[in-house]
């Protein structure tokens, strides 16, 4: 009895210890972003701030654009999950529930593409984009969102558990394959609708490398590629660059914390079943 | 959109759904997306390959006219540009360590959560996780404060302990351990769920059995725990080969590549070769050879995996 006393204090101890490890990197970004220019350089590194300042949230707001940033990110995002919605949902479920001549023929193709990472097709892409005029636009951003295969498989398999005889109760009452999507289809979907709109929300949010490439004016930036700019210029600046960073973390993160448990099941159901 | 659109084409069919018009209703619902997935991802994979055949440039950017073919001279190029063979072991590293170290983390984690005695574990899970979905430039730009030389918090622990400050991201030897501290602590969390949820579907009586035969918990966790996550053991560990392939932002935001080019990823120098020197074919033929190798990698796991699975 008393050695599993032991055991829970030091399970439960390794636990706290590594919650530690997790939770102190982001606790001191926000306490150091309230922290007045120059207090977090010296050693043994500040835990609190001296005097709590919003100097940094409001310098960076009123002289860096942080504004604009915040909201380039916020409508690329906001419509990513839009159009993403759009185009996988429907097809998700086409894929699992409707007979369509070729259907597995396709499908076992789209399987196949899983592996190639999207990152190959990026010069073309921007290339193509180029000649379509949409570097440098909201448009030319949104459009790797459009092509989700990722979305498709995950609307499909949660769509495979709704029961045939509903959807044919549904056309026998004379309804069109339209009217069943939006009256029958869409509610049961829900769930797994609020976890895909998460997925693209907080991957367009946190996305980098397109953003980086086809976004080329500094007023189009979004919030990750315009941190980057600002750490090369800024790297003393260790006060700014954490408000920045909170600036940029906090929404995903709280969003995420809101919506926790749609994001973690639609994730396991996305991994576990491959 | 769609939803309009596939409304439009589905109405003719009032009358309870013929075959006929339930097939064009089905066409209505993939259409758009299978037309963005074939126009914005496989024609740019395929475009890709013939890309990386030609001596694509800025001046072709400027003029299309200036494109030449040059069948395999891109990759002839690459495999005799020390800078991409740098590229190249820099990226096995940052997977052969990375890899296992990011797994070993997760599944110890999983493992102490999974215990009964644990308290407040769905709190622990989703703290846990956090780090996953944070914003990878602004916590890539928390950690250079954290792995500062002089003011750093990591410095300060190592400091306490005795032992000497180290420079982590400024010298060749430290710099890609340093970024995989990051890499690890950021995304430990997801494979940890992964394994969670494996773990919580093993009956607690094969753990009991295997008390009673005097199993330690070593031996427990070889027998009982080890059996039942090896498929998702090979599905992670795939995954994750492919994820330490493309790490781009990390060394984007925190070395630059430096020092030395001791974090030049693959990733990142296609990127330098696409869009610093606006070399688009020679960046498409790294593409390519990543894809290959990342292809590579897989094939072998899954060989291993049937190997092992067939001895057992």
């Amino acid at each position: 009895m008393r050695s599993r006393t032991v055991k829970a204090i030091l399970l439960n101890l390794a636990v706290a210890f590594i919650a530690l490890l997790v939770l102190f990197p982001l606790a001191w970004m926000v306490s150091v972003s309230f922290m007045s220019t120059g207090e977090a350089a010296v050693f043994p590194p500040p835990l609190l701030p001296k005097t709590w300042t919003l100097e940094h949230y409001r310098d960076l707001f009123l002289t860096q654009g942080m504004g604009r940033y915040l909201w380039n990110s916020f409508a690329l995002a906001t419509m990513a999950t839009g159009l993403a919605l759009a185009f996988t949902v429907p097809a998700g479920y086409a894929f699992a529930k409707l007979a369509f001549r070729g259907r597995d023929r396709v499908f076992k193709l789209l399987v196949a593409a899983l592996v190639v990472p999207a990152q190959i097709g990026t010069l073309p892409l921007f290339l193509m984009l180029k000649q379509m005029g949409l570097v440098n636009t909201y448009a030319g951003a949104l459009v790797p969102w459009l092509a989700s295969i990722f979305g498709l498989f995950l609307v499909r398999q949660y769509a495979l558990s709704i029961p045939d005889e509903m959807l044919e109760a549904a056309r026998i009452d004379g309804a069109s394959e339209g009217q069943i999507f939006r009256r029958v289809v869409l509610p049961t979907l829900q769930p797994i609708i609020v976890t895909l709109a998460l997925f693209v929300f907080l991957g367009s949010w946190n996305d980098f490398l397109w953003p980086l490439i086809i976004l080329t004016d500094q007023s189009n930036y979004t919030l990750p590629v315009a941190l980057a700019a600002l750490s090369r210029e800024h790297v003393q600046d260790i006060e700014m660059m954490m408000a920045g960073a909170v600036i940029t973390v906090a929404p995903v993160l709280i969003l995420f914390l809101a919506l926790q448990r749609y994001y973690i099941r639609g994730m396991l159901a996305g991994s576990v079943k491959g | 959109m769609t939803a309009v659109d596939t409304t439009v084409i589905a109405r003719p069919a009032r009358r309870a759904g013929t075959r006929r018009s339930r097939e064009r209703a089905a066409w209505g619902f993939v259409a758009p997306s299978l037309i963005a997935i074939g126009l914005f991802f496989a024609i740019p994979v395929f475009s890709a390959l013939l890309l990386s055949l030609t001596d694509f440039d800025i001046y072709a950017l400027a003029d299309i006219g200036n494109v030449r073919f040059v069948g395999l001279q891109n990759y002839e190029r690459l495999l005799g540009n020390p800078l991409f063979w740098t590229a190249m072991k820099n990226t096995g590293l940052f997977a052969v360590i990375g890899v296992p170290l990011s797994i070993i983390t997760s599944l110890g984690a999983a493992v102490i959560l999974n215990a009964r005695v644990v308290k407040w574990r769905p709190l622990w899970r989703v703290m846990f996780f956090a780090p996953y979905v944070t914003t990878l430039v602004a916590t890539a730009v928390l950690w250079n404060y954290l792995l500062h030389t002089r003011y750093g918090i990591i410095n300060w622990a190592i400091q306490s302990l005795g032992l000497p400050a180290v420079d982590w991201l400024g010298q060749p030897s430290t710099s890609i351990p340093a970024i995989l501290m990051f890499v690890v602590w950021k995304i430990f969390g997801y494979n940890m769920l992964i394994f969670l949820a494996v773990l919580q579907t093993v009956p607690d009586d094969l753990y009991e059995a295997a008390r009673i035969d005097g199993a330690g918990p070593w031996k427990q966790f070889r027998h009982v725990t080890l059996p039942a996550i090896a498929p998702t053991l090979l599905l992670v560990s795939i995954i994750s080969v492919a994820g330490f392939c493309q790490l781009f932002a990390e060394p984007y935001v925190m070395t630059q590549g430096g020092p030395a080019q001791s974090t030049v990823t693959v990733l990142y120098f296609m990127y330098e070769e696409g869009f610093k020197w606006w070399n688009l074919g020679s960046a498409s033929a790294v593409a390519f050879v990543l894809f290959l190798c990342i292809l590579a990698v897989t094939l072998v796991q899954l060989a291993v995996a049937k190997r092992m699975g067939a001895y057992e």
